[in-house]
């Protein structure tokens, strides 16, 4: 019998998973990027007529949803379940998400990693038979993220050059168990450890968690076998320039040399003229970049297959303040286009 | 072409919902439906339209099916807020009363006792005030920092809360819990977080009141 689990993290998925719709809807500065014109929806301005940002956020990670649900016709109560999570505070947008949509719920945080979190549970909860219909979906917003995790948004400090620029995005996706005739496969996804080399500074999330993002990206490739020019594609959530380089420096030491089609979502979706310092960040960074660039590229056949890994920086306030270090974590999944 | 046809479907069900009171849980659950699927249709046009005129009109659309959506959900809360509100344990509103009177009481007397001693050896009234009130800060502070204070609070409530020791276990508790986040962004940042609100407030109206009497005078 083939297993369902390969060398010590790898998962393999026997019954190939689809991803049968998604939308992404991005804010102002996303939409003036670089990748502007590929999101479903680009919002007049950040707080896009709601009363406070964390209500905005909430809008835009429902909207997101139902512009994937609607370009299926399907309703919120098709989808057996419902994973997200976001950056706020005990999830909420998520959680408020959830309550207005009524489907089975399972909250989710893995920081900036959470869709990709997201898409591997949800992967499995369809591989194991538990549903046949899963919907997922994360989003970040530039200003809840800084008032919650730095400054007041209003206050004037100049941002160091190895900050990253959160993301005002969502994107969401409807995983379905349909092998036949489906344009995107999830095949594989790989769950990833947490790591911590001592980096604790929250203004560049980037070297924190590349080490990470390397693991994963190495441990993936010895326990498959594969080699990173099986690849189209491998690309990081949200390193920004700085955590990119130094991902690729250490996937290189562990003997595999990615230089050649190696990305990051944070690097992709803003131009440096924007200047965002090193990047992009945040849960909306993979979300929309995978929704809005990647997958219509599968779907066009211009990339056969990707490896996503989304990156998350796992600290709160309190923990920075008390001198803790910053414990990071990445997921990675495989998608596969079917031409 | 849908949008008319949603447009007649919201004008429709907001006559349904006047009665809302005679339809079974099914038919509310088909209600939100309903209204589930004509908000997902929206987003789906508002994504596609290019022009802000017709953005704007979907989204005027849109909030009009969040209304109701609001009024299936507040006649849902109400019914529940009922069932609740007979369920509810009953608040022992005299125990506390006079609990709250004893402590408060209590704390008064001790404040009159130390200002008459003083007043006794000689201070004069208006600086013998102010000592009385720095005694009862340090020993309100320091009856926090033993874990006494928070006892007396809880048996005591509004009592413990209002004279000046209260005011100085709102400065002291704060201090003691922040402090392991240091002394700039754990102490320093966070210290008012409960008093901040009488010191910003207070100080504003002390300004109004001395304004106002200089003015009159």
């Amino acid at each position: 019998m083939q297993s369902k689990k390969i060398g010590k993290q790898t998962i393999n998925y026997l019954h190939p998973v689809s991803i049968v719709s998604f939308a992404s809807i991005v804010g102002p500065k996303e939409g003036q990027g670089p990748l502007g014109s590929s999101f479903d929806y680009i919002l007049a301005d950040n707080l896009d007529g709601e009363k406070s940002w964390e209500k905005t956020e909430q809008k835009m990670l429902e909207h997101s949803l139902a512009l994937a649900l609607a370009k299926k016709n399907y309703l919120a109560k098709d989808l057996d379940y419902f994973l997200a999570g976001d950056l706020l505070n005990q999830i909420v947008c998520s959680n408020f998400t959830a309550r207005a949509i009524g489907t089975p719920f399972l909250g989710i945080y893995g920081a900036c990693s959470t869709l990709v979190e997201g898409l591997v549970l949800g992967s499995i909860l369809i591989d194991g038979g538990y549903g046949s219909r899963v919907g997922i979906a994360s989003s970040s917003h530039h200003e809840t993220a800084e008032r919650q995790l730095r400054f007041p948004t209003e206050l004037g400090v100049q941002r160091t050059m190895t900050a990253q620029w959160t993301v005002t995005g969502s994107g969401a996706y409807i995983l379905e168990d349909n092998p036949n005739g489906a344009d995107i496969v999830i095949t594989q996804g790989i769950i990833g450890k947490v790591i911590d080399l001592g980096q604790a500074n929250a203004m560049d999330m980037g070297a924190a968690m590349a080490p990470a993002a390397a693991d994963t990206i190495t441990q993936y490739f010895k326990d498959t076998g594969r080699k990173p020019e099986d690849f189209d594609l491998i690309i990081t959530g949200d390193l920004g320039n700085i955590g990119r380089v130094l991902c690729q420096q250490l996937v290189l030491q562990s003997g595999y040399d990615i230089s050649k089609n190696y990305s990051d979502c944070g690097v992709l979706i803003y131009d440096p003229a924007q200047d965002t310092h090193a990047g992009g960040s945040g849960c909306g960074c993979s979300a929309s970049v995978l929704a809005g660039y990647l997958l219509p590229q599968i779907i066009e056949g211009k990339l056969r297959n990707i490896f996503l890994v989304g990156t998350g920086a796992l600290l709160s306030p309190t923990s920075a303040q008390q001198g803790e270090t910053i414990p990071c974590i990445a997921h990675g999944i495989v998608i596969q286009g079917n031409r | 072409m849908d949008l008319k046809e949603i447009n007649m479907r919201v004008q429709e069900r907001q006559r349904d919902l006047l009665q809302i009171k005679n339809f079974n849980d099914a038919e509310i659950q088909l209600i939100n439906e309903e209204l589930q699927k004509d908000y997902q249709k929206l987003v789906l046009f508002e994504s596609k339209a290019n022009d802000k005129e017709v953005r704007l009109t979907i989204k005027n659309l849109r909030n009009k099916v969040i209304e109701q959506q609001d009024l299936v959900k507040k006649y849902l809360q109400i019914r529940y807020a009922r069932l609740v509100n007979k369920s509810a344990p009953k608040i022992p509103v005299l125990k506390n009363a006079l609990a709250a009177f004893f402590v408060g009481g209590t704390i008064c007397v001790i404040g009159q006792i130390i200002l008459n001693v003083i007043v006794l050896n000689g201070v004069p009234n208006k600086e013998a005030t102010a000592i009385t009130l720095m005694v009862m800060v340090f020993i309100s502070a320091l009856l926090t920092g033993l874990g006494i204070y928070d006892e007396i609070g809880r048996f005591g409530g509004a009592g413990s809360m209002v004279p000046i020791t209260g005011f100085a276990n709102s400065i002291v508790s704060p201090a003691l819990e922040y402090k392991r986040e240091g002394y700039v962004y754990g102490i320093g940042a966070k210290v008012f977080t409960i008093a901040g609100p009488v010191l910003l407030y207070g100080s504003l109206i002390s300004v109004i009141i001395g304004l106002t009497f200089y003015i009159i005078k």
